[in-house]
């Protein structure tokens, strides 16, 4: 390995800052540019650069999805079941396509084709079309006419899995596999409405449990959470005959092209997909999605761009959601802590997809040698699930962040303390002790319980996530003769803040500021970005970024070399001049050197490179690197016991993301996954009827999530973690930040109450009944 | 949202012309197999009415604006009482000093409605008479009683937020807390029909019961305007309270809330108390076994909460809200007693 030729060896730093960093090193790449020192040595990496397009944004100037409004522009709208479970026999387009105002009509479910031909929630798409204008695609909406024949149905998964159940699916036209980001097993048994069961094993849990001198068990319930994006799903399809352009609401504008060019028969370059302003997407726009190929296929159709805008109830309905599951977990200890065994066993349900899995915090977050887990999916009649921020260990660290908690009572320890004793990651134990100081956690646990009906606890809980890695991550980077410079990727800013870290990131290799930067992304005419799920979009593209940028500057380099009179290898740039390293005075301005350019522009492109360090698992085009992501969250609630209400006064948040390229972005999206968290917690349920199958609060009044006043005070701290993985060694912090919210919240809930809540939400119809609350409430004032 | 005609009559008498139908007619009248709209509709914030009409409940053909009719966002001191007029926003009526002085529970309640974006627009008066927010009277799918079809379908289904009191019928709350304070208050309404005559009547007898017709909420008739509330002018020795409890901290609606109204001796014992509860029947619920309970007392914890306990008398809960009862009982204890010994 020393030996390859196209490496060459480097150290880079390693380690925790303020916690033991040193360095290491590392064989790396020979196009690869010189390691990153530390932030506190940078003057753009690292710092607190506000949102590049902020102003856009809160100004309305930013132009999403929403506002593309192209020539001949025709609006789509889908007629969908109100149903739960149907045959189609009939679909009678005719007078609708009378309508003065239609220009395209199609069919999506078939009457005679198997697959194609039930519906099997309500909100399932039966037609669409598209018309000259939303009112008129409205009126002619009411003309199509529907011949169904109704079938039973089930909407809640414990009645989904009796013997007596409706099946959702014949087991020949059920899915098979998970098309987001959150893959499910392809080819288990479907029993009815029960798929799998996926089974891990390791070690063997009965001879574990014989070992333990404490169980503890439990059975934990969470619902249905929707995604809830500012943007509802959005696409204008513009079908051509040299090719498809598609604006489009996505976290993945390579993925979109590729799954366009399939659905569609069309060559990759036929295909352009453009996203600029995004207004979330948590998992739900990963994918094209049945209202983008509807959208695609009407504009084929009718030889015109198509518009088609989901509304809000149709967002809650049918775009996704985190699916609802429950979880019977038994984990058994040594009295010193020492984990013997754990057992999980799960069910969840996607509605009618696949992927509704508790994720791996159980299997994975503490040393046990014996664990063991089963999971089936259930079918119900309801709009299908999908990946959301997290999939799978958000449930996942609810339940087992509440049964660590249980465990350490029980043995007796600080639950900080247990898990010193059973947690592998130096990473996490650095972070438990920065926040228990910051916290004032032992004495604020020590706290005796105040008289009356409020009650006061602390909690924490961990969060466990693989540091994830796009490979086909590209970027190019451009300078010009004025010296301007541009950095080019299809990677999308889902309202994260990569156009500004990929600004900075090119700024600090040129010597510049980020706003001499302009960064244009979202468009799959420049170099293939990732996707923007899985935490990855940071850890992705600014490794190519830097290292086209350096590219570049080398290219500069030679031009300057001869009017400084210096050999280029000694020049550097910084503070927006080219200078000789050894004689800062020999200098030229950075646009003097570039307006000697023999060409108009230079460029350089520049993919993902493998971590330095090597992958600690590689799946396709993605790899996780060798460690885990952490984060430590402590929470501060008050329980009113005569109320139920829970109120979050505040949490603590102690995150490491690799090297923070922007501690105030890395702030703002934890705060989000603080508040998503919190509201998971606390008020989200998307509410089925089960007499009719629908969505009861399909809107964002009776659908309740957090609001400001529901807020507690946040605060952040971000560890600098170096790895020496990459050119700019960052990684992820989105779903990080939400999965130890809700356990520490309901762990703090414990604290105050003795009570403990293992179902979300944790409304006060939830909590007075844990407390056992009857009308006849006891003496206080 | 269908296509509607608009007009923004600058006087009360061409508003009452035009108004053919109540909103709630409209949506009776509007049945699943019917596409047409119906009728003439007035709007004053219009904040309940676009959400009505954005959902296809209500598809009237024409919308009557009172916003360009002066005087009606005036609050005035009469003889023995005050007059607010009906299209005085919810924001300008918590920021009114006679409301914070004579009124603290109207104006606590009232900077608890809603959101402050809300508050600038909604009017007193479109408060009380938007429609409930029952999920199934809310959405198109539902034929529900009230909008003229055939059954109730909270009362067999998901009815967390519903009714625990009077609730056979259709079991919806009453959607405006100000109406819990304002009966609380024994506020009257004052409606001007289209020859200019008004009539009035307690705001109590204004809300109609699911028993006495379940179409409607309260008993405006076509071509008629609510133009003011009148609220009597406390004595001295009244004490209020209005306490309010959500799943949220704000831009919720209530679980359930509570106005106490306390007429006190100078040795402190309650002549008269006045309850109201809200969200918790088909119109604001006074719970009068719970009221005669307070009269004659010092109002200390035992009074509170033997009177908290009195209100639960005759509750009815269904499948899934049998929770709002320990809620009521606190909410009424803390209530009375933030009355009796205010903050």
């Amino acid at each position: 390995m020393t030996g390859d030729p196209g490496k060459r060896g480097e150290r880079l730093p390693f380690g925790i800052m303020g916690a033991g960093l040193a360095t290491i090193e590392r064989r790396i790449p020979n196009e690869e540019p010189p390691p990153l020192p530390p932030n506190p040595d940078l003057r753009v990496i690292g710092r607190n650069v506000p949102r590049q397009n902020g102003r856009e944004k809160v100004t309305g100037a930013i132009r999403y999805t929403g506002d593309i409004a192209l020539q001949g522009m025709l609006h789509a709208r889908i007629l969908r079941s109100t149903v739960p479970s149907a045959r189609v026999l009939n679909v009678d387009l005719e007078a609708a396509l009378c309508h003065l105002g239609v220009r395209a009509a199609i069919t999506l479910a078939h009457p005679g084709n198997r697959v194609t031909e039930y519906v099997r929630y309500v909100g399932m798409p039966i037609a669409a079309l598209a018309a000259v204008s939303p009112e008129a695609a409205a009126e002619a909406l009411a003309l199509i006419r529907i011949d169904m024949q109704k079938l039973p149905f089930v909407t809640d998964m414990d009645g989904a899995q009796t013997a007596s159940a409706p099946h959702v699916f014949a087991p020949d036209v059920a899915p098979n596999g998970h098309p987001s980001g959150f893959p499910a097993p392809a080819d288990l048994p479907l029993r009815g409405n029960v798929r799998g069961p996926t089974v891990e094993r390791r070690g063997d849990v009965g001879y574990g449990f014989s070992t333990a001198d404490v169980i503890v068990e439990g059975k934990y319930r969470t619902h249905v959470q929707t995604h809830c994006c500012m943007e509802t799903h959005g696409i204008v399809a513009d079908w051509r005959d040299d090719g498809l352009t598609v604006y489009i609401s996505t976290q993945f504008t390579a993925g979109i092209r590729r799954e366009l060019a399939d659905a569609f028969g069309l060559r990759l370059a036929q295909v352009r997909v453009i996203v600029d302003g995004m207004g979330g997407g948590f998992g739900s726009k990963s994918t094209l999605g049945r209202y983008g190929w509807i959208a695609v296929a009407l504009s084929r159709e009718a030889h015109a761009p198509v518009r088609l805008i989901l509304s809000r109830a149709e967002e809650q309905v049918d775009s996704g959601n985190r699916p609802e599951t429950s979880q019977q977990l038994k984990i058994g200890a040594r009295r010193d802590g020492t984990l013997t065994a754990i057992a999980l066993s799960s069910c969840g349900s996607a509605g009618v997809g696949l992927g509704a899995g508790v994720g791996d915090m159980a299997s994975s977050l503490y040393t046990c040698p014996n664990f063991e887990s089963t999971h089936t999916d259930v079918f119900v009649n309801a709009g299908p699930g999908c990946a959301m921020r997290a999939p799978g260990n958000v449930p996942g660290a609810f339940s087992l962040e509440q049964s660590i908690d249980e465990l350490a009572e029980q043995l007796g320890f600080d639950p900080l303390a247990l898990r010193d004793r059973i947690d592998p990651s130096p990473v996490r134990r650095e972070e438990r002790r920065i926040g228990a100081l910051r916290f004032d956690w032992h004495r604020k646990r020590r706290r005796t319980g105040a008289p009356g009906p409020i009650k006061r606890g602390v909690g924490v809980a961990q969060s466990h996530w693989g540091a994830y890695v796009q490979l086909d991550s590209a970027c190019e980077v451009r300078l010009m003769r004025d010296g301007s410079v541009e950095v080019l990727s299809g990677v999308q800013d889902i309202g994260t803040g990569i156009t500004t870290v990929l600004a900075q990131t090119v700024a600090e290799v040129f010597g510049l500021e980020a706003r001499d930067i302009v960064v244009r992304i979202g468009d799959t005419d420049f170099p293939a970005g990732p996707p923007s799920y899985g935490s990855r979009t940071t850890a992705s593209i600014t490794p190519p970024a830097r290292t086209a940028a350096w590219h570049v500057l080398q290219a500069l380099f030679r031009a300057a070399g001869p009017l400084l009179g210096t050999m280029p290898a000694k020049l550097v740039a910084r503070d927006g001049f080219i200078m000789a390293g050894h004689d800062p005075a020999k200098r030229l301005r950075f646009s003097d050197v570039c307006a000697d350019l023999r060409t108009d522009s230079i460029s350089a492109i520049a993919s993902r490179q493998d971590d330095y360090g090597g992958f600690g698992r590689q799946y396709g085009n993605a790899a996780t690197a060798q460690r885990d992501l952490g984060g430590v969250q402590f929470a501060e609630v008050t329980v009113d016991t005569e109320t139920g209400v829970i109120f979050v006064e505040r949490v603590l948040a102690v995150h490491d993301c690799g090297r923070p390229m922007n501690p105030l972005q890395i702030e703002s999206q934890v705060h989000g996954g603080v508040l998503m968290g919190l509201s998971f917690a606390l008020f989200e349920h998307r509410v089925l009827d089960p007499r009719t199958g629908h969505v009861l609060n399909p809107n964002l009044e009776a659908y309740k999530f957090a609001g400001a006043r529901d807020a507690p005070a946040i605060e952040v701290i971000v560890l600098q973690n170096y790895q020496a993985s990459s050119a700019t060694d960052a990684y992820g912090i989105a779903e990080p930040s939400i999965i130890p919210t809700a356990p520490a919240i309901a762990n703090a809930v414990y604290n105050a109450t003795g009570v403990r809540l293992r179902t979300t939400p944790m409304t006060p119809a939830v909590v007075l009944s844990a407390l056992g609350r009857r009308p006849k409430a006891e003496a206080s004032s | 949202m269908k296509r509607f005609a608009w007009t923004q009559p600058t006087s009360l008498a061409s508003a009452a012309a035009f108004a053919e139908t109540t909103v709630a007619d409209a949506m009776v009248a509007l049945r699943p197999d019917t596409h047409a709209g119906h009728g003439a509709v007035l709007q004053a914030g219009g904040i309940d009415n676009l959400d009505l009409m954005k959902e296809e409940l209500l598809q009237p053909n024409l919308v009557i604006s009172l916003r360009a009719i002066p005087g009606l966002d005036k609050i005035e001191k009469q003889e023995a009482s005050w007059r607010i007029g009906a299209g005085t926003t919810l924001m300008a009526v918590a920021g009114h000093p006679a409301v914070q002085a004579r009124f603290p529970a109207l104006a606590t309640c009232l900077n608890q409605s809603g959101s402050p974006q809300i508050r600038a627009v909604a009017t007193l008066g479109g408060n009380l008479l938007q429609r409930p927010r029952c999920w199934y009277f809310r959405s198109i799918a539902f034929d529900c009683l009230r909008k003229g079809g055939g059954h109730c379908f909270a009362i067999l289904g998901e009815n967390a937020y519903h009714a625990v009191f009077d609730n056979e019928v259709c079991a919806i709350v009453h959607p405006s807390s100000v109406a819990t304070v304002l009966v609380a208050l024994g506020a009257s309404v004052e409606l001007t029909g289209p020859n200019g005559a008004t009539r009035r009547l307690l705001l109590e007898d204004f809300l109609v019961r699911p028993k006495q017709n379940v179409r409607r909420e309260n008993d405006l008739q076509p071509r008629e305007i609510l133009t003011a509330i009148l609220l009597p002018n406390p004595s001295a020795s009244v004490r209020m309270a209005y306490l309010r409890l959500g799943e949220k901290q704000a831009f919720d609606w209530p679980l359930v809330d509570a106005a106490v109204i306390l007429e006190l001796d100078a040795s402190s014992v309650c002549r008269q108390g006045v309850i109201c509860l809200g969200a918790v029947a088909p119109t604001p619920y006074r719970p009068r076994a719970a009221e005669a309970t307070l009269a004659g007392k010092v109002i200390d914890v035992p009074t509170a909460r033997s009177a908290a306990r009195t209100a639960l008398d005759g509750a009815m809960p269904l499948a899934h809200n049998e929770f709002k009862l320990p809620l009521i009982e606190t909410v009424l204890r803390r209530a009375i007693l933030r009355a009796a010994n205010p903050v």
